[in-house]
């Protein structure tokens, strides 16, 4: 990490391989977030490695989004260190996070439904031609390429022109990674990318996960399905009330502990005994605050049961 | 540009152009369908309407001349709906429009008879004032996310204010002195207001200048990265910002466009008539939005074209004059616009419906 900081003076190297291969991208130290009065983000760490999904579970509220916000350039972070490649960042813009190759896709999928498929797959990326006072796009390279690169990810479309409104979400969705894996991005953000989508769909979306993790692209995969994270996850950060409740690699915590983490974990351990309390309720296969093994990260143990 | 470093290994493998394959559960729509899709084609339809109802109604429009003063009265109302178009296809609205048009005219025609300098000063600089008013406007509805139609009714406004009150201060007068013995005048009138006989029928230059401007507006709306992001800044401003297009650059810079449509017709007039009557110009910002949205352009953004706009111009002008030349009473003009525009409207929405359905 050291190493890192010396070689590259914030200076953006277009071509220079990832600092060391065993080095994250990204990197979260002690993050966090505070909007006026209200801390959103507190004490978060994260890392990304290239070719590794992290997957950051938590509830409605949990400050997910206002993590990847961070980590996309959309807002600053008021405490603790955000690096890439080993160097402090700050974004200002979400060009700064693009140009670091950092792409993200978002919740409402960041197209413009009236536009067509090809027109949105470029977007703010146009291939030009010609010199300036004459520069266009060049059109027919934009569809071809946006066709191949649909293709590659196994998404065939009649009609490139048909506004992308009209895709289904599952379909927008592929889209949307398509265009973040073409244009470069190392590391990726899928934000509830199966959120509003079927069984099936959530599968080609997983799927597509994989496959840009099998690319080398780190990625963040943000979600409140722990059982979407557990099958493509390396890593399992949850978010709860805006700090770290878990940080475990695959190797250290089952889908089991980490649904019941995801679902309030030592909290839900005490609903169970206030809940054993009403008739009628079997609370037998529900987990005691014993069994939930796995390390708990971040944040001092004495903030966490406070 | 950060585009142009990660395409290259993709252009290198064009897709070899084989046989389309699908996944079998769409199908082509027709043609027809997907000819009405096409945001101009509503008005063009309902432009070809009017004329034929008019060369039937009204004989004298048959005349090459009456069709010249339409095209003419046409034009003047065109170029300034093209920038229109365009800032509502970029999302927002515009209400100072039409009074910026005299504002312009009146700094061009005051500064340069009450300094006794060239008029191509007064020109620059009510160039400079236009400018000025269009980035005023595009700043503020940027940096305060106000709604444009409050920001423009404001500066709409100030604008109507000040044009009498700067007036009547500078000439003591509700209009201007007249300029035509100044400095460059003949030059100026020559590029800004002059005719051309095309077949012993007189044209004036605006009708160029406005198919001119109307070519170039498509081809920058359909082909250039800028048009795109007009497209996406009225479509979406949010996802357009998070994929990089400069928001605030294509807002503010659509604003200034409609400032130098502003100027180029305040200068026609200038030119054209001599003086400026300070009082002018209120209610045709209204006529430009409505000419906007006949031509097809959604008030919500997003969606339209430059084209279509020419058309909508062009139904204003002959609806204009072909009420005068049908002789029937012309206070029924405006009653006549506002059914135009009504079903103008419904015929949009009921084409992009069945065109879009699939």
């Amino acid at each position: 990490m050291t190493k890192n900081e010396s070689t590259t003076h914030g200076a953006i190297l277009q071509d220079t391989p990832p600092q060391g291969e065993d080095g994250p991208i990204v990197e979260l130290r002690n993050a966090g977030k505070s909007y006026g009065n209200i801390r959103a983000l507190h004490g978060v760490s994260l890392s990304v490695y290239p070719g590794k999904v992290t997957c950051v579970l938590g509830d409605n509220g949990a400050g997910k989004s206002t993590l990847i916000k961070i980590i996309s350039g959309l807002h600053q972070h008021t405490e603790g260190d955000f690096l890439v490649d080993g160097t402090a960042v700050r974004f200002s813009t979400p060009r700064d996070a693009l140009d670091k190759g950092i792409a993200t896709v978002y919740q409402d999928l960041a197209t413009v439904p009236l536009m067509p498929v090809w027109r949105n797959f470029f977007l703010g990326s146009e291939m030009t031609k010609g010199p300036w006072p004459v520069r266009r796009l060049d059109i027919a390279r934009m569809k071809a390429t946006a066709d191949q690169e649909l293709r590659n990810m196994g998404i065939v479309l009649d009609n490139l022109e048909q506004p992308i409104g009209t895709l289904s979400g599952g379909q927008r969705q592929c889209v949307a990674i398509a265009r973040a894996v073409y244009f470069g991005a190392r590391v990726l953000i899928l934000d509830e990318p199966t959120a509003a989508l079927g069984v099936k769909q959530s599968g080609v979306v997983l799927k597509y996960i994989a496959a840009a993790r099998d690319r080398g692209l780190g990625v963040i995969f943000i979600t409140h399905n722990p059982h979407h994270a557990y099958m493509v996850g390396d890593h399992f950060s949850v978010l709860r009330l805006g700090t770290m409740e878990l940080s475990a690699d695959r190797s250290e915590v089952s889908l089991e502990e980490l649904t019941n983490h995801m679902a309030g974990g030592a909290e839900l351990a005490a609903l169970k005994h206030e809940l054993s309390q009403v008739r009628g309720v079997d609370v037998e296969e529900l987990p005691e605050a014993e069994d939930l093994t796995a390390p708990v990260a971040g944040a001092p143990a004495s903030e966490g049961k406070s | 540009m950060s585009m142009t470093r990660h395409a290259e290994p993709a252009v290198a493998t064009p897709p070899a152009p084989g046989p389309k394959e699908t996944d079998g559960r769409t199908s082509e729509r027709p043609l027809a369908l997907r000819l009405l899709a096409r945001p101009e084609v509503g008005v063009f339809l309902g432009a070809a309407a009017v004329y034929v109802f008019f060369l039937i109604a009204a004989p004298p429009v048959r005349d090459g001349g009456s069709m010249a003063t339409i095209l003419y009265q046409s034009s003047t109302i065109g170029i300034m709906a093209l920038p229109v178009a365009l800032l509502m296809i970029g999302g927002e609205f515009d209400l100072s429009a039409g009074v910026a048009v005299i504002t312009s005219a009146l700094t061009a025609s005051m500064l340069s008879y009450q300094l006794t300098l060239n008029v191509w000063v007064g020109v620059i600089a009510a160039l400079i004032v236009s400018l000025a008013v269009g980035f005023f406007n595009g700043w503020m509805v940027v940096k305060t996310g106000l709604p444009s139609f409050l920001v423009t009714l404001g500066t709409f406004l100030i604008l109507q204010g000040a044009n009498l009150a700067v007036t009547k201060l500078v000439t003591t007068n509700v209009a201007t002195d007249d300029i035509s013995n100044m400095d460059g005048f003949d030059q100026a009138r020559k590029i800004f207001a002059s005719s051309f006989d095309i077949g012993g029928v007189q044209v004036k230059i605006t009708v160029f200048y406005w198919l001119v401007f109307a070519a170039l507006a498509t081809w920058v709306l359909l082909r250039t990265r800028y048009g795109n992001w007009i497209f996406a800044v009225g479509g979406n401003k949010d996802s357009a910002r998070a994929v990089g297009v400069p928001v605030t650059f294509t807002k503010i810079s659509l604003f200034m466009l409609v400032g130098v449509g502003a100027w180029f017709v305040g200068m026609h007039q200038l030119f054209t008539f001599n003086t400026v009557q300070s009082g002018e110009g209120v209610g045709q910002e209204l006529i430009y939005i409505a000419a906007a949205v006949i031509g097809g352009c959604l008030l919500t953004g997003g969606y339209g074209s430059a084209i279509g706009p020419v058309f909508g111009a062009f139904m204003f002008g002959m609806v204009n004059q072909g009420i005068v030349f049908a002789g029937w009473n012309p206070d029924w003009f405006k009653a006549f616009l506002g059914v135009m525009l009504l079903g103008a409207v419904l015929i949009n929405l009921w084409v992009r419906q069945s065109a879009t359905r699939r």
